[in-house]
């Protein structure tokens, strides 16, 4: 186009050549950027398409390629293909974004960004991504992300780099940390450039580098720094190996303390999940002294419940645990006043046909759930605000289901404890089980007392059961694996006794905790059962016993 | 109870009496001790479905011998004792011409005695331990060379792992593939430092210090995987404790012997995406006799949802190969059965062959799959061909010269081939 605009006319008046020269300069640069547009284009489609190659090394390829192009398009081609939802349709290898919809699967093409309707499941296929290319690819995102506006990104970047980081890097990074305003970035900006200057030539620098590693909390810092001090030994630089050894033993002191920390909190929220489960046996077999070996199962019910509540309402799982709650107490507890009603009431007094006979309804309500919802275990969503961690800093992060299941297990207890000391329930309760006779005399309906005491503790079973779905397998043998555990808590701490049961349980916990690592897992058990087994030989009323109808036997 | 009642009452014996009356001589019985109560019933539900699948459809094809063939379902409820005990009924008073069935190796080790004192044969579909070789049992799952070392192989190869942790739930089949793996691995010069081993017991569901003590050996700056071999229902907090603790496939890999599509079908699979899995058969296998297979699975079985996973394609192998060999030997004699069965081959899913072997085992493909969001296995590795299934372990020193064979002249499941001794003691 150029070349022929500008033959015909060039020997003409000057002016007009002027402006012709400057409208070819012009029409140049045009047609010049729009092929080079059209180039990276071509190269961006080009790559893309090598994407739907099957073999991981030719994608691997495709994949750097396509970083080094500049399209604002290529962020959210690698962040979907990361997530493993970057598809192409099967009869003409268009690549696409694939969005769920009602009644199928949404697609907007890559390229054109355009919309293709909704097609079914089998009109598309995903394009694949092994480990090695989730790596890359989080990598490379990482990479761009370091000028992202967003300091989490930012943060989460330069933290992805650090492991990484090398010699040519250096200028960016200082570049990025004159830029950076917020403190926790340019602290790991300057980790990362500690991590580059650990292995200058330059004496005073690797020094100053060494030491500030020091106060890092970042493995791959701590990495670095023995192998810096494994060098140093070698080359006999005793500067270094002294400031190395010094930097490493901070580094060794601050991780056994967060250590201790994060083993007692790992304590706690054992302890928190062995209180949900004991707390309703402490009202039952505590306050009643009812041997129920169907109380697991009720809390099986209760995580039934959140399943069920789950499938009612597929659009909200972020609420679904807080109708859950209620749900799971109401269920469970309605099925407690039916054994009680049903079963235990005529076997008072009799407590080995009491065990007998509630073994017996744990196995019917086991075969139950098998029947109705399959021996398969069910999934149970966990909701967003309820996975993930609380990253303190690079050594200490703790869980948030675990934060709100110790939350909510001292909510129950603090519930729990009101409804007994505060309400009219409550007192009937306490009277009953002090002495039913004279209960009786003063015009208290014992039976009436009985059920509904029987369902309270049912009803904080299921409640526990909706905790427990959100830690552990929802299927028809839930309850087993708590059902000893919370008999342990209960005549650990005292039967009769709510304070006993919370001390009981938290302190069950911690101790398994710090056992764990020492033992291993299967011993740490053994040896709590042991120690419970002395115990009760020592003390056979627990750590708090109290009177009541229990303790007249 | 008035009279009518008691009338009805009576009748049901006779009701239930008559099927058996009626198709006791012209029909083939095919025993199926699958646990249908109980911890196991999780797994073992679906692989007596897919045997009553699976004799359907021969039954639609004429049968074999031109009889028809019926299954016989017994219910061990996952009590290891009463596997023997119903085992013992199917042999002696059902007369069943073949049992498929066990899931756990503790309940296969209980009913071996009653196969050989019996004479009965059992077709075992689950990968195992190895180290065993009854003349009595086929074993269509995979032994540790199918499945363990392959996986390991994998890791070491192409994803350049220096650190492992060997993590198991304790009891027989991850001792002894770990004991397998640990042989292996420090024969390919991993120190002891590098290798971490953890038990943990069934169902454990607090992994809070497993997961954060994994975490701190993984972050030694040398690439670490888990090889997990935790069993069944004890993996879904162990995965979620993964991912709530911020442990993703790319920094730390787990793969995994004993979790498949069916164990994955009850997890949210979020957290799990990228981790790896070793078998021998994926849903995901792009296959025609695989297609074929899953449609009439969702048909017998009439639920769309319900996957298909590596011991219900062992299953199929070993009762297409048990058909196979009664139509060859032209009886159901299992003498005769257990000889014309070894060298037969049918063709697996996943568009191999499977083979029987000498030592009882199968020749089988050895597949890693990623796990995918959906509850799938994508394949990211596979063996060129297919792997024959070892016996007895090459890594262990007990084992190591110790060969099965059950044709003549050696016939002995403990074969030493140094000393040239069958020692008898088959398991």
């Amino acid at each position: 186009m150029r070349t022929l605009n500008g033959h015909g006319l060039h020997d003409n008046a000057s002016a007009f050549g002027v402006i012709l020269k400057i409208l070819l300069f012009v029409s140049g640069l045009v047609s010049g950027s729009v092929l080079m547009a059209a180039q990276s284009e071509e190269d961006f489609s080009t790559q893309l398409n090598r994407l739907l190659e099957f073999d991981f090394d030719v994608k691997a390829q495709a994949i750097n390629r396509l970083a080094k192009i500049e399209d604002e398009r290529i962020d959210k081609v690698f962040r979907t293909l990361l997530n493993g939802d970057l598809y192409y349709r099967k009869n003409d290898k268009t690549i696409v974004y694939v969005k769920k919809t009602d009644d199928g699967y949404a697609l907007t093409s890559v390229l054109g960004n355009e919309s293709l309707g909704v097609v079914s499941k089998r009109k598309i296929k995903k394009i694949t991504v092994n480990n090695k290319l989730r790596r890359l690819l989080s990598g490379l995102i990482a990479e761009r992300g370091m000028g992202h506006r967003d300091p989490a990104v930012r943060l989460a970047s330069v933290k992805e780099m650090i492991g990484q980081v090398s010699q040519s890097d250096r200028d960016k990074l200082q570049r990025l940390l004159a830029k950076e305003k917020d403190e926790d970035v340019s602290t790991a900006l300057n980790v990362a450039l500690a991590m580059i200057d650990i292995t200058s030539v330059d004496k005073q620098k690797q020094l100053a580098a060494v030491k500030a590693l020091g106060d890092s909390d970042y493995p791959a810092s701590r990495n670095r720094l023995k192998d810096v001090l494994d060098q140093a030994i070698a080359a006999g630089d005793t500067a270094v190996i002294k400031q190395a050894r010094s930097s490493l033993q901070q580094i060794q002191t601050r991780a056994e303390r967060y250590q201790t920390i994060e083993t007692i909190f790992f304590g706690i929220s054992l302890g928190s999940v062995l209180l949900l489960a004991a707390i309703g046996l402490a009202i039952t077999f505590g306050v009643m002294g009812v041997i129920n070996m169907a109380h697991g199962e009720l809390m099986m019910i209760g995580a039934y419940t959140t399943y069920v509540v789950q499938l009612l309402m597929p659009n909200y799982i972020e609420w679904s645990l807080l109708v859950a709650i209620p749900a799971a107490f109401v269920v469970a507890g309605l099925f407690g006043v039916a054994i009680e009603r049903g079963v235990i009431r005529f076997l008072y007094g009799r407590p080995l046909e009491t065990l007998l006979a509630t073994f017996g309804i744990s196995l019917v309500l086991q075969q139950l759930v098998r029947s109705i919802f399959s021996p398969l275990n069910r999934s149970v969503e966990t909701p967003a605000w309820m996975s993930g961690s609380w990253e303190i800093n690079a050594l200490l992060s703790l869980t948030y289901n675990r934060l709100y299941i110790i939350v909510f297990s001292l909510l129950v207890f603090a519930a729990l404890l009101m409804i007994l000391k505060k309400t009219p329930l409550g007192l009937h309760v306490r009277a009953v089980s002090q002495n039913r006779t004279m209960a009786k005399a003063m015009g208290i309906r014992t039976e009436w007392v009985d059920a509904m005491t029987f369902g309270l503790g049912s009803g904080i079973a299921g409640v526990a059961g909706v905790a427990l779905s959100q830690l552990t397998n929802v299927g028809p043998n839930l309850g087993q694996s708590y059902i000893i555990d919370s008999f342990m808590v209960v005549v650990f701490g005292g039967v009769g006794n709510l304070w006993g049961t919370l001390v009981g349980a938290m302190s069950l916990g911690v101790a398994n905790k710090f056992m764990e690592p020492w033992v291993g897992a299967v011993l740490a058990k053994i040896f709590i059962l042991v120690f419970i087994i002395l115990f009760i030989q020592k003390r056979p009323r627990g750590l708090f016993p109290q009177k009541g109808r229990a303790a007249e036997h | 109870m008035n009279k009518m009642n008691l009338k009805k009452w009576l009748l049901v014996p006779l009701f239930m009496a008559l099927p058996y009356a009626a198709s006791a001589k012209d029909t083939i019985k095919v025993g199926i001790l699958h646990s249908l109560s109980g911890t196991m019933a999780i797994s073992e539900t679906t692989l007596k479905d897919t045997m009553l699948m699976l004799i359907d459809e021969q039954n639609k094809k004429g049968g074999l011998l031109g009889k028809k063939l019926e299954p016989v379902v017994v219910d061990p409820a996952s009590n290891w004792p009463l596997f023997a005990e119903k085992a013992r009924e199917l042999l002696e008073k059902e007369k069943v011409a073949a049992v498929f069935g066990c899931w756990t190796s503790v309940s296969r080790k209980s009913v071996l005695p009653v196969f050989e004192e019996l004479n009965g044969l059992l077709f075992y579909p689950v990968q195992y331990e190895g180290e065993e070789s009854s003349k009595n049992v086929f074993y269509t799952g995979a032994a540790p060379n199918q499945q363990a070392i392959p996986a390991v192989d994998y890791l070491m190869k192409d994803i350049g792992v220096k650190r492992w942790v060997l993590a198991g739930t304790d009891y027989v089949y991850p001792r002894t593939t770990n004991k397998i793996l640990e042989a292996y691995l420090k024969a390919k010069g991993v120190k002891d430092k590098d290798i971490m081993i953890n038990y943990t017991p069934f169902g454990h569901s607090d992994w809070q210090s497993i997961v954060s003590d994994i975490k701190k050996f993984g972050s030694a700056g040398k690439k670490t995987a888990v090889v997990s071999t935790i069993n069944g229902d004890a993996n879904v907090p162990f995965y979620k404790e993964l991912g709530n603790q911020g442990i993703s496939a790319q920094d730390i890999p787990v793969v995994a012997f004993s979790v498949g599509e069916e164990e994955l079908s009850g997890i949210d699979t979020k957290p799990l995406v990228g981790h790896l899995a070793a078998w021998n058969y994926f849903m995901s296998v792009d296959n025609k006799n695989n297609d074929k297979f899953i449609d009439a699975w969702h048909k017998f079985i009439k639920d769309k949802k319900r996957v298909t996973n590596d011991p219900m394609e062992a299953h199929y192998v070993g009762f297409k190969l048990w058909a196979k060999a009664v139509q060859k030997a032209g009886t159901t004699d299992p003498d005769k059965v257990g000889k014309a069965i070894i060298g037969l081959s049918v063709p697996n899913l996943t568009g191999g062959k499977a083979k029987m072997l000498k030592n009882h085992h199968i020749t089988k493909p050895v597949l890693i799959g990623e796990i995918q969001d959906d509850g799938q296995f994508e394949v990211v590795w596979k063996t060129k061909g297919t792997v024959p299934g070892d016996a007895w372990s090459d890594f262990l020193p007990g084992s190591k010269d110790v060969i099965a064979d059950w044709t003549k002249p050696i016939n002995c499941g403990n074969y030493n081939k140094k000393t040239k001794k069958c020692s008898g003691q088959n398991y």
